[in-house]
């Protein structure tokens, strides 16, 4: 449908179901953000002897989110006086820009994906990169220690985990010989590739952790270290935009590990007859479970001990998998 | 060459991780720390002065309030100082129920170094499950003084309450399920390799930089050296029970980490025999005169507290307020040795140093 529409007239009808159509994926990732923080905060709640909101839309807090960002608008917009203003209001918006441009890639289904490019895979990679030049200007432009050393923190440990997180995903290109999302999920017909993958998943995992600064690699924010790391200075509307980056990082990146290793839309043999938004929807919050149990359980990893696990065990294990998977593919044939 | 700079760093008074208002200013180089020192004062009352002109009953609310995570020994070593003057004889009952009352307070003071500690290192909900136990302590604890932070519970001569009805029932019941609960503790934590790996080797000291600085406490231990004053010194009735001195050889952060996990669990060994020898019926009083007025003269006394060795001196010219009270107070002993401790470390941890040591601003600035 969406494909149809991009190669169809440039008419100002087609333009605007364009339109409407990407507005309802805004409204679809918000409304995901402002129920995953909801959700995050009632496991941990769950987990931790807690309630949890209870108090806002009802027992369950249905209305928590909503209210805290009307909290959020309202409140003065304060800028430190020593702040380099004109890049402290820049900052917010190129960490968050970067973070819904990655979702035009991503297919949740067989026919609702925005951007079909055949190199899809290394498109999110290199956008979600920008985010990283936000944290690090606003660690900057907030001229205050604790900020800076929050986003050096964020750009040594970005540097350090994209490339294994790159490396990691080389395998199941070479699998599939497409960096096609499309591609890489219908491949996986045949088994998903956490199967045949392992050890490229368990990789890519840890690194998409530490890629969205959450615990235990949440050493930008650093809460009891840093106060808040690189947007210790930021109120109000400003700092939401950094929280509403990372949860739809958050989004975006349980949706790429759905795709590229639990097999997207596809469903379970047998069980076709559930439509594919479902089994996507499914797989997903697998993944964005664990992520809230990671953070529930863990303390916080050392600066320098991230590094060394980046450079000296991540990176090593995944170019061994790469030479692994071309040794199987080619002279095994497996694939 | 880039011109690089020692940027000043200034950590508290209101900083997530310092503990209460403790400062810390900090020379770094990037995360490096080149030097420390630390400033206190934020939270000294003056109880020592205050004190000189305060009858002696009137002092113990004031004590509650130096190490307010364990107030009881804090009562203890007061009472037990003009005991000592004044040869006053404590009846069984009271001993039994003092030293109930301090162990339990000691497993509280240790889960809350335990829940705050693993916060300070990043994990979020070991904190919440020691503050699910220590709630029970504090419950009860505050029926039998009906306090439930100041307890204000002893008194020259014995304990200002008995236990009520069915509360040695309570005390009893609450061991085991302690004791199953540290077990929990033992799997999320103690064998987390990301944990063990932010502790091993961190802060370290020898045992004879430890004596030098007048370590005390689990921060004297962690070194090797078994020196518990509730074996070395017998105080009160601990002579009656059997437990152990808890003792690492590392002499860093994982090593104070083991002993007060340990600790936790000798205390439960004290109050399951404490518990068990409790007498049926008697006074917990003494026999005290109506006013309380020690003998011209000055005594030291000293009792383990969970942070250390707590002292108390008292001068007195044989009145009714002491003409010289002074506190040994174990938190600002320990703190002496941080700033050594923490050159040429980073940030990460100077967090995981400082926690280690368990300090109770209460009791650093007096």
């Amino acid at each position: 449908m969406i494909e149809g529409l991009l190669t169809s007239e440039a008419t100002w009808l087609h333009f605007f179901i364009y339109f409407a159509l990407t507005l309802l994926l805004l409204l679809i990732v918000l409304g995901f953000v402002t129920y995953a923080i909801l959700a995050e905060r009632k496991v941990m709640g769950f987990m931790q002897l807690r309630h949890g909101p209870n108090q806002v839309g009802g027992r369950w807090g249905l209305l928590q989110t909503v209210a805290d960002v009307l909290k959020l608008l309202i409140k003065e917009d304060a800028i430190p006086r020593a702040a380099d203003k004109p890049l402290f209001i820049l900052a917010p918006v190129i960490a968050f820009t970067p973070a819904f441009m990655v979702l035009a890639i991503i297919p949740f289904t067989d026919r609702f994906q925005f951007a079909d490019i055949g190199v899809g895979l290394l498109y999110y990679i290199a956008v979600s990169g920008i985010t990283t030049v936000g944290i690090v200007t606003a660690g900057w432009a907030s001229n205050n220690k604790y900020a800076l050393m929050g986003a050096m923190r964020a750009a040594a440990q970005m540097i350090s985990y994209e490339i294994p997180l790159v490396m990691s995903v080389i395998g199941v290109i070479l699998l599939t010989g497409s960096m096609n999302l499309n591609d890489i999920v219908l491949a996986q017909e045949s088994g998903w590739y956490i199967l045949w993958q392992p050890i490229a998943f368990i990789v890519f995992f840890i690194a998409a952790v530490a890629e969205l600064n959450r615990v235990p690699f949440d050493l930008a924010e650093a809460e009891s270290e840093l106060v808040a790391g690189y947007f210790v200075e930021y109120t109000g509307f400003r700092w939401a935009f950094f929280m509403l980056a990372e949860y739809v990082y958050m989004f975006a990146m349980s949706a790429l590990i759905t795709v590229v290793f639990l097999g997207g839309w596809l469903p379970l043999p047998y069980l076709g007859f559930i439509p594919g938004a479902v089994w996507f929807a499914l797989k997903f919050m697998v993944v964005i479970f664990l992520l809230i149990w990671f953070r529930v359980t863990f303390p916080r990893i050392r600066a320098d001990q991230l590094m060394e696990f980046g450079w000296k065990v991540l990176l090593p294990v995944a170019i061994a998998n790469i030479f692994l998977t071309a040794l199987l593919k080619e002279w095994i044939n497996l694939f | 060459m880039i011109r690089t700079e020692e940027m000043l760093l200034n950590v508290g008074p209101q900083h997530p991780s310092t503990h209460g208002v403790f400062r810390l200013v900090i020379k770094i180089d990037g995360e490096m720390i080149i030097d420390a020192k630390p400033v206190i004062g934020y939270l000294h009352r003056g109880t020592e002065k205050i004190a000189e002109n305060l009858q002696y009953t009137q002092i113990i609310p004031y004590t509650d309030r130096l190490d307010y995570l364990a107030a009881m020994t804090n009562n203890y070593v007061l009472c037990h100082a003009v005991e000592t003057m004044m040869e006053l004889e404590i009846p069984e009952r009271a001993e039994y129920l003092r030293i109930i009352t301090m162990e339990l307070g000691r497993i509280a003071s240790h889960l809350v170094w335990w829940g705050t500690y693993l916060l300070d290192l990043g994990a979020t909900s070991p904190f919440l499950y020691a503050f699910r136990e220590r709630e029970m302590i504090i419950n009860l604890l505050n029926e039998i003084s009906g306090g439930r932070l100041t307890f204000n519970y002893m008194r020259v001569g014995g304990v200002k309450w008995d236990a009520p009805d069915g509360w040695i029932e309570k005390v009893k019941a609450f061991i085991p399920y302690m004791r199953e609960q540290l077990a929990g503790y033992g799997d999320l934590v103690t064998g987390n390799e990301i944990f063990l790996n932010r502790v091993k080797g961190i802060g370290q000291y020898t045992k004879e930089e430890a004596m030098d600085y007048s370590l005390s406490g689990a921060n004297l231990r962690c070194t090797g050296l078994a020196w518990d004053l509730r074996k070395n010194e017998p105080y009160s009735i601990y002579d009656r029970f059997s437990f152990e001195i808890c003792t690492a050889d590392t002499g860093d952060a994982w090593g104070r980490y083991q002993v007060r996990i340990q600790e936790i669990e000798q205390s439960l060994r004290i109050l399951e025999q404490a518990v068990e020898q409790f007498p049926e019926t008697g006074e917990v009083m003494g026999k005290v005169p109506k006013v309380i007025k020690p003998p011209k003269g000055e005594t030291f006394v000293r009792i383990e507290s969970p942070r250390g060795e707590i002292g108390c001196y008292i001068a007195s010219e044989g009145k009714k307020e002491p003409y010289r009270l002074k506190f040994r107070r174990p938190s600002f002993y320990n703190l002496q040795i941080l700033p050594k401790l923490l050159v040429g470390q980073n940030m990460a941890n100077l967090i995981a140093i400082l926690g280690a040591i368990d300090i109770v601003l209460g009791e650093v600035d007096g």
